[in-house]
């Protein structure tokens, strides 16, 4: 089976960087969240309810719409701002990609470690912008707005060719597709990776790996 | 070898269908209300959130959009279209967007029907969630207020996309297979903001409203929580009475839907009509009737483009449409406001969109300050003559009589002064203006300001800058004169000493009185 790759990218300024990643990969995230599974007898299931919220940008006129889970927007958050960290100590001309990866676990027989297939992969490249003055900054609002509101659009039409999901799982298998560890929603496993490189084109520091959720914790 | 589609699945694929374009109907318009939305989720199912989404149900929505279906479901040739418009307070209307739920015959033969269709449903109303707030009319319905109003209207039938002007652009939100058909939800959205008059607008069905009234307090309201948000309001032009919807009557229909991890074919959905069970009651399900005419006289500031800051009455207009004639101040920089000009709408919209920067159009400006007396430094004089009456200004009775024409105005033509007392009291008083006298309540200071045409020296910015650049040296500071001075004043030195020693006891009587 092959991992589905889709690549977007944005060009904003510093301080909008954390604003327009969490808005993509929120709206990513919307489409691959399902409620809590709650498995009864004779091997059927229900499904949780999944609420929405809608943020609005500080530094962009947008506004996004996202699960009603505290947990996963911490773990968004946090993860988005080690990319911004990262992405602002390499240097003003900073170009970095942030990458969210949906995967399934395949149980592998002992000594080797399960196995992670990814079956979507969504990166999002980033090219950090400096301006020079007030007026620049709010044109740069209302474009950035809407270049992400084209994205938003491009996200949603990938989403809605329904090609390959993984098959619904059994109870035993639940926890080898679905995140189960948050308690009011259930997204499909996923790992969010970045990259930096600097205005020469070399990684600066190279990929970068941090999951955000693994029971391995190797 | 077509399979035909059991009873069972028809019926549940039909009640899918319902329910979908129920909860697509909900969407768009909570989306357009002008508040952010915000539901919980929940781990354990309720049962009565269908496609497992936290989509509360506006009850009157709801019957609005039952009553366009009239038992009907979308289907091939039969759309379910809901049109998002725009409505101004002098009664100018606008459409903005239309989305329509169509059904084309692409059939899906080997689709699981509560399976697959349903989750897929389901992932086509997250991704609506996500394009209603990315759409223009998205940023239009979050500033809606006293100045325009967003309305709806749901209709079934053929999809009327002539409303949206030229160059609409269209959005697919998305589609789902099922073995009767395809799917289609998409919106047809206007990108030409140019304001069309009323007379070219004809509607023949009616536009039900949301109105969101933010500063008026509606009669029996106690005081809300900043946060909740205003009541929405809900106006069919056939039926002002204002009455509560008591919720939808026939039997709500509970989605308990379960399914199995076995293989696919042994997909257990149950879909158990249960007692309607009304949702709870929201903060927007209440209905206001629309706003009193003549209700309050607003008076806006806003900066003139001369850089003085100039007032602007405003009062509602008499008449049935009962939205106040305010504009209001600009809480961006630079950002522009509705008037009731021709082009002010295209201004806004396009300067919302485009150009952020653009400052007040200067043709209602212009306009405004033909009403305006002159108060303001770098001020022209105002071309037309107008009376204290057709001003239109608040608490015109007590506004100083005798002052309508430019002749009797004393600011223009001032009347003698008194006599100075003083040079300082002079300087105020320049040019005659007039001091409290008996019959005025105030005191009128004749302002000349600096490079007006009635400036002592009248010139203009530049020319006296360029003029007065640079000038030439005092003449006290140049060194051949002061040197010239300081020689006299040593020569003198002998006599003024010679007085000084002969009035020497005045001086020791002065030094005794002050001690």
């Amino acid at each position: 089976m092959n991992c589905r790759s889709e690549v977007l990218e944005v060009t904003v300024e510093a301080r909008q960087v954390e604003e327009a990643m969490l808005a993509l990969l929120h709206t990513i995230l919307l489409h691959r969240s399902t409620g809590k599974f709650h498995y009864k007898k004779e091997g059927t299931y229900s499904i949780g309810t999944v609420g929405t919220l809608d943020i609005d940008c500080d530094f962009i006129d947008f506004t996004f719409v996202r699960v009603s889970s505290e947990e996963l927007d911490r773990m968004i958050r946090k993860a988005v701002s080690e990319f911004k960290e990262a992405l602002s100590n390499s240097g003003s001309d900073g170009i970095g990609q942030i990458s969210l990866e949906f995967y399934q676990k395949k149980k592998s027989r002992w000594p080797f470690s399960d196995e992670c297939i990814p079956w979507e992969v969504w990166s999002i490249k980033v090219n950090v912008v400096n301006l020079a003055n007030e007026q620049e900054r709010q044109i740069c609002r209302e474009k950035v707005g809407e270049k992400l509101g084209e994205k938003v659009i491009n996200v949603v039409e990938v989403i809605n060719r329904h090609e390959y999901l993984p098959k619904m799982p059994t109870q035993s298998e639940v926890d080898n597709v679905f995140d189960t560890s948050l308690k009011d929603v259930q997204p499909y496993l996923y790992k969010i990776t970045y990259q930096i490189t600097d205005c020469l084109g070399t990684s600066v520091s190279t990929t970068m790996r941090r999951l955000i959720k693994d029971t391995l914790a190797l | 070898m077509d399979s035909e589609l059991s009873p069972q699945d028809k019926k549940d694929l039909d009640k899918f269908i319902k329910f979908f374009a129920l909860k697509t109907v909900q969407v768009i318009v909570q989306a357009r209300l002008g508040e952010k939305i915000c539901t919980r989720s929940s781990s354990s199912p309720t049962g009565s959130d269908w496609f497992n989404l936290g989509i509360k149900d506006i009850p009157e929505v709801t019957h609005e959009a039952k009553k366009a279906l009239a038992g009907q479901l979308p289907g091939i040739g039969r759309s379910m279209c809901v049109e998002i418009s725009l409505k101004t307070s002098e009664g100018d209307s606008m459409e903005l967007e239309t989305w329509c739920l169509e059904m084309n015959e692409k059939c899906d033969k080997d689709i699981k029907v509560s399976y697959t269709v349903y989750n897929r449903l389901s992932v086509l109303l997250k991704s609506l969630l996500a394009i209603t707030r990315v759409t223009p009319a998205y940023k239009l319905s979050r500033k809606q207020g006293h100045d325009y109003v967003i309305l709806y209207r749901i209709y079934f039938g053929e999809v009327q996309l002539s409303g949206l002007g030229e160059g609409f652009q269209t959005v697919r939100v998305g589609v789902v297979g099922t073995p009767i058909g395809t799917v289609t939800l998409s919106c047809a959205y206007r990108t030409n903001l140019a304001f069309m008059s009323n007379r070219q607008f004809e509607r023949s069905a009616p536009i039900m409203g949301i109105i969101v009234d933010h500063f008026v307090d509606p009669p029996c309201s106690s005081q809300r929580p900043a946060n909740m948000g205003q009541p929405c309001n809900y106006r069919a032009p056939d039926e002002e009475d204002g009455g509560q919807f008591a919720g939808v009557q026939d039997s709500q229909e509970v989605c308990n839907t379960s399914f199995s991890t076995s293989p696919p074919s042994q997909c257990v959905c149950t879909l158990s009509p249960s007692p309607s069970k009304l949702s709870k009651p929201l903060p927007l399900d209440s209905l206001q009737l629309p706003l009193a005419p003549g209700l309050v006289t607003h008076t806006v500031l806003h900066t003139g483009k001369e850089g003085g800051v100039v007032l602007v009455p405003a009062q509602p207009p008499q008449g049935a449409d009962t939205h106040l004639t305010v504009e209001h101040a600009p809480n961006t920089p630079g950002s522009s406001f509705l008037s009731g000009e021709d082009d002010g709408l295209s201004q806004s919209g396009e300067g919302r969109r485009d150009d952020r920067r653009s400052v007040s159009p200067s043709d209602p400006v212009e306009s405004l300050n033909a009403f305006t007396r002159k108060v303001g430094a770098f001020v022209n004089k105002p071309n037309t003559q107008m009376t204290i009456a057709s001003l239109d200004l608040p608490f015109a009775a007590f506004a100083p009589r005798g002052l309508d024409t430019e002749e009797n105005d004393p600011m223009v033509h001032p009347p003698e002064s008194p006599p100075c007392l003083s040079p300082l009291q002079g300087s105020l008083h320049s040019e005659g203006s007039e001091g409290s006298g008996p019959q005025d309540d105030f005191v009128m200071v004749d302002f000349r300001p600096a490079f007006s045409k009635d400036d002592l020296l009248p010139m203009d910015l530049g020319t006296f800058y360029r003029e007065f650049q640079n000038p030439p040296q005092l003449a006290s500071l140049s060194l051949h004169i002061s040197s010239q001075s300081m020689a006299d004043d040593l020569d003198s030195l002998p006599e003024k000493l010679a007085v000084y020693e002969k009035n020497i006891d005045e001086f020791d009587a002065f030094v005794d009185m002050l001690q």
